[in-house]
């Protein structure tokens, strides 16, 4: 730490530090993390690229409303634990967030240097204080009191649940999250690849809220294992639904169900979750063939594309629309490119086609040109007529979108839902009593860090449910 | 949790397994699965929910060892646990009362039938049997089938015990259309392909539970999409059960091969780690 100047000379002009990369030669043929973090000297210059303003609008635009300015302040001072602490008061993932947030339309976009010069690079900084305070984590393992004030129940437990869980085990309450799976995380856990989010630091996050008394119980399917109703007679007085979007849409074209042909999250849950990508070590298997072609052009998208070539199969990304349409963040697009994945824009799939033993062999694309706007305000992709070509292909996955998982909903008729996504008020209930939902099951496909928003003005509204008080914090999350 | 109560050898590679697991015993129905992971490194599969006990706060499954999870599976002993198991999964059978019901069943379907069985002869329809096994040697769970049902009927492949053929074969040799209004098949694909095939023009309703490769089994992944009369259903959430007359059966049995030689190296590696030890 003795690299970083002792005082504080805030330097806008100086150049934004490019977060350091593994050579894509290197990346891929590996599952190891892709962005390595700013080294110490890195973080000196970064820091002090931030103005310290006296009206913060970074710390505005942070959903959660993490201190920037101040961690940021602390980082320039050499004290990434001190980093660590001010981040700790609003948020326990900065490991994560600092990997997967989408910063850019957020604190980043929000920061004032932006205005003449690259915003301060937020999300790295952030990711720099998880990683230099992980070593401490053991060290607040013992420092936690046991909750014991009135139980809450969470269902699912991705980033909503999660961040729901610290919020309510700081105020008492006895948490419980119920996940359907055998890991913890939500999308984090089986959707976002290793090379993006390592396990150890999704793991130590969340071991650190198990550490606060929050209870984990896997295997456990909410209106499968247990009705709602039951939870309630379990003794939980309050029950929060994250249960996330994870149903798949296919495709609808003929040859959809050949032998290799995949939805995302069947691809990225035999990788990621299964970790098919250690077979035969492991022992869930995974075809991926010579020729790989993605269908779309989000997260999903990115993430199946780069898996798949580093499983070794030469890979197309193929969006019907252009590139300045593409869903993903920046840098998985960027990061994909520089591996060497092809990109084709305004083509989409028609037809698959495959040998006498049903072996998925051939795609079917039609080009698409422009046309007008449709209702989110991006011109919509036309067919060319009669331009229909074919391609060679082993492995075919649709990274088309999600929908709202169906499980809970199905056996509770009372939850109100409008296009599969659950209805919620201002204070995040449900048309059920004391059933508060966020994160994606309410808003459709999202995002890590509205998901976060979500689970923490649901977790502010069921306080204020089950101790009468008073609606301080909560009212400006009113706005989405 | 998940632990072991009881293991019974039913048949050479066929073991029952009695698991404890309070949750699932209260709310289980007759065609409903879980999902297990016998150890913590293991493959996610699974398996029908074949009994319960209230008392013991158990449920039972039959396990046939054909890969290397089901293997690791009839390998634990009572006092051990599963690493994970989930459940119950899928929709309930479908249940009619007072029909006349044909319930088929091969290899360890038999096992997979006897709640059914068992759930048609209790909702008041009269139950015929049809069970088929390799050899009698193979036959499972006879006694627990003759006293839930009111026919009982074995074929074997070679005739060691009671018809000598398939089920489809038997079916065929006793029945023809009217002698049933509803049915239930389940077991290998070719099987169940047979008994819709002979059964068309019968006016029987006829049910099959599907077996196609699943992971998540709550509907996240789509691995375990069929195709039932032009449609595509995800068999976890959606069935098992579908009308056996609209399922693609050809196509559930390509899907199932899909992994064929990457298990079978799956096994080897298993076999290698295990010779190393
Ligand atoms: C491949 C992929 C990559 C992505 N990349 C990014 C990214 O880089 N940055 C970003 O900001 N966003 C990204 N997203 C979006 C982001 O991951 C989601 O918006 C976010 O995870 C939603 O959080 P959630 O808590 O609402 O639900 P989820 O993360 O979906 O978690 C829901 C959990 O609930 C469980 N569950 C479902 N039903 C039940 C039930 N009945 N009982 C018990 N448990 C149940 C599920 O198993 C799951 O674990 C990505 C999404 C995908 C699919
Ligand atoms: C809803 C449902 C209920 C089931 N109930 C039972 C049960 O009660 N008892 C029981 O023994 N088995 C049952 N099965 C089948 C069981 O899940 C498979 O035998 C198991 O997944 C094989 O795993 P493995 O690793 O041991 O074998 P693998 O190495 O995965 O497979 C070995 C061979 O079996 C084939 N195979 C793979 N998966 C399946 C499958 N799902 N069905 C049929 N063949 C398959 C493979 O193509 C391969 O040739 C059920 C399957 C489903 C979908
Ligand atoms: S959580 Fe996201 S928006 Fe908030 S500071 Fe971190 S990167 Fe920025
Ligand atoms: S807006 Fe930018 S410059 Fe101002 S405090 Fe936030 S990060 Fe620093
Ligand atoms: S097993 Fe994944 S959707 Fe059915």
């Amino acid at each position: 730490m003795a690299a970083l100047p002792p005082k504080y000379k805030p330097n806008p002009k100086a150049p934004r530090q490019a977060l350091p990369l593994l050579n894509p030669e290197v990346r891929a043929k590996t599952p190891e993390e892709v962005a390595l973090g700013f080294t110490p000297e890195q973080v000196g210059v970064e820091a002090q690229r931030c103005l310290q303003c006296a009206k913060p609008t970074c710390v505005y635009a942070c959903p959660l409303h993490i201190d920037i300015k101040r961690f940021i302040a602390r980082l320039a001072d050499g004290d990434s634990q001190g980093a660590h602490d001010v981040i700790s008061e609003q948020s326990p993932f900065p490991g994560v967030c600092g990997r997967v947030c989408q910063h850019e339309l957020f604190c980043e976009d929000a920061c004032i240097v932006a205005k003449k010069w690259d915003p301060v690079a937020i999300g790295s900084l952030e990711r720099f204080a998880a990683d230099h305070a992980r070593l401490r984590m053991k060290e607040l393992a013992g420092t936690y009191t046991q909750p014991t004030g009135k139980k809450v129940a969470l269902v699912g437990s991705g980033p909503a649940s999660l961040i729901a869980a610290y919020d309510l085990v700081r105020l008492n309450y006895r948490v419980t999250i119920f996940e359907a799976l055998h890991k913890l995380g939500g999308v984090l856990a089986y959707g976002i690849p290793n090379f993006r989010l390592p396990r150890e630091i999704l793991h130590e996050e969340i071991a650190r809220l198990q550490n606060m008394g929050v209870e984990f119980v896997v295997d456990f399917i909410v209106g499968k294992t247990a009705t709602l109703d039951e939870l309630f007679e379990d003794g939980y007085e309050a029950v929060f639904i994250g249960t996330g979007a994870g149903l798949p849409y296919l495709m609808g074209i003929p040859g959809e169900n050949l032998v290799g042909v995949y939805t995302a999250n069947e691809f990225l849950t035999r990788i990621n979750l299964m970790e098919a990508f250690k077979f035969p070590s492991a022992p869930t298997p995974v075809r991926v063939g010579r020729h790989t072609v993605i269908v779309g052009g989000g997260n999903s998208a990115m993430d199946a594309a780069r898996w798949a070539k580093r499983m070794g199969s030469e890979t197309t990304i193929l969006y019907r629309r252009g590139r300045a349409e593409l869903k993903a963040r920046l840098e998985e697009i960027e990061h994909a490119e520089e591996e060497g994945i092809r990109f084709v824009f305004l083509a989409a799939p028609v037809a698959l086609h495959g040998d006498e033993h049903g072996n998925l062999k051939e795609i079917e694309c039609i080009r698409m040109e422009l046309g007008d706007p449709d209702e989110s305000g991006r011109r919509s992709p036309v067919p060319v007529a009669g331009s229909e070509y074919r391609m060679p292909v082993d492995t075919v996955v649709a990274a088309i979108g999600q929908a709202p998982n169906p499980t809970l909903q199905r056996v509770t008729p009372q939850l109100i839902t409008k296009r599969g996504k659950i209805v919620i008020d201002s204070s995040g209930q449900t048309s059920m009593p004391m059933v508060y939902a966020g994160g994606d099951v309410v808003r459709g496909g999202s995002t890590v860090i509205l998901a976060m928003k979500d689970g923490r003005a649901a977790a502010q509204s069921i306080h204020m449910a089950l101790s009468g008080a008073p609606a301080e914090a909560a009212v400006e999350e009113v706005e989405q | 949790m998940n632990r072991i109560l009881a293991k019974r050898q039913l048949a050479p590679e066929v073991v029952l397994l009695e698991v404890e697991a309070p949750r699932i015993q209260k709310r289980w129905k007759a065609g409903q699965f879980i999902i297990i992971r016998p150890l913590a490194e293991s493959e996610r599969i699974p398996l029908t929910i074949v009994d319960s006990s209230a008392e013991r706060q158990s449920i039972t499954m039959v396990i046939q060892a054909i890969g290397k999870t089901t293997r690791e599976a009839v390998a634990l002993e009572p006092g051990q646990a599963l690493a994970d198991l989930v459940g119950p999964l899928g929709e309930p059978a479908t249940i009619s009362s007072e029909q006349r019901v044909v319930c088929m069943a091969g290899g360890v379907g038999v096992a997979e039938l006897l709640p059914v069985a068992k759930a048609f002869h209790d909702a008041g329809n009269h139950v015929t049997a049809l069970c088929g096994a390799r050899s009698d040697a193979y036959r499972i769970l006879d006694e627990e089938l003759r006293s839930a049902v009111d026919v009982l009927q074995w074929a074997t492949d070679d005739g060691t015990y009671g018809f000598e053929g398939n089920v489809v074969q038997l079916l065929l040799s006793m029945a023809g259309p009217g002698t049933f209004s509803e049915g239930h098949v389940i077991g290998p694909i070719p099987m169940m392909k047979a008994a819709a095939a002979a059964t068309r023009g019968w006016g029987l309703k006829l049910h099959a539970s599907l077996n196609p490769v699943m992971i998540d089994g709550t509907g996240m992944c789509g691995g375990c999409r069929v195709t039932v009369g032009g449609e595509v259903k995800f068999a976890c959430v959606d069935g098992p059960e579908f009308d056996a007359h609209l399922v693609d059966f050809d196509e559930l049995a390509r899907r199932n091969r899909a992994y064929r030689e990457m298990e079978q190296e799956a096994l080897r590696h298993q076999c290698r780690v295990g010779l190393s030890d």
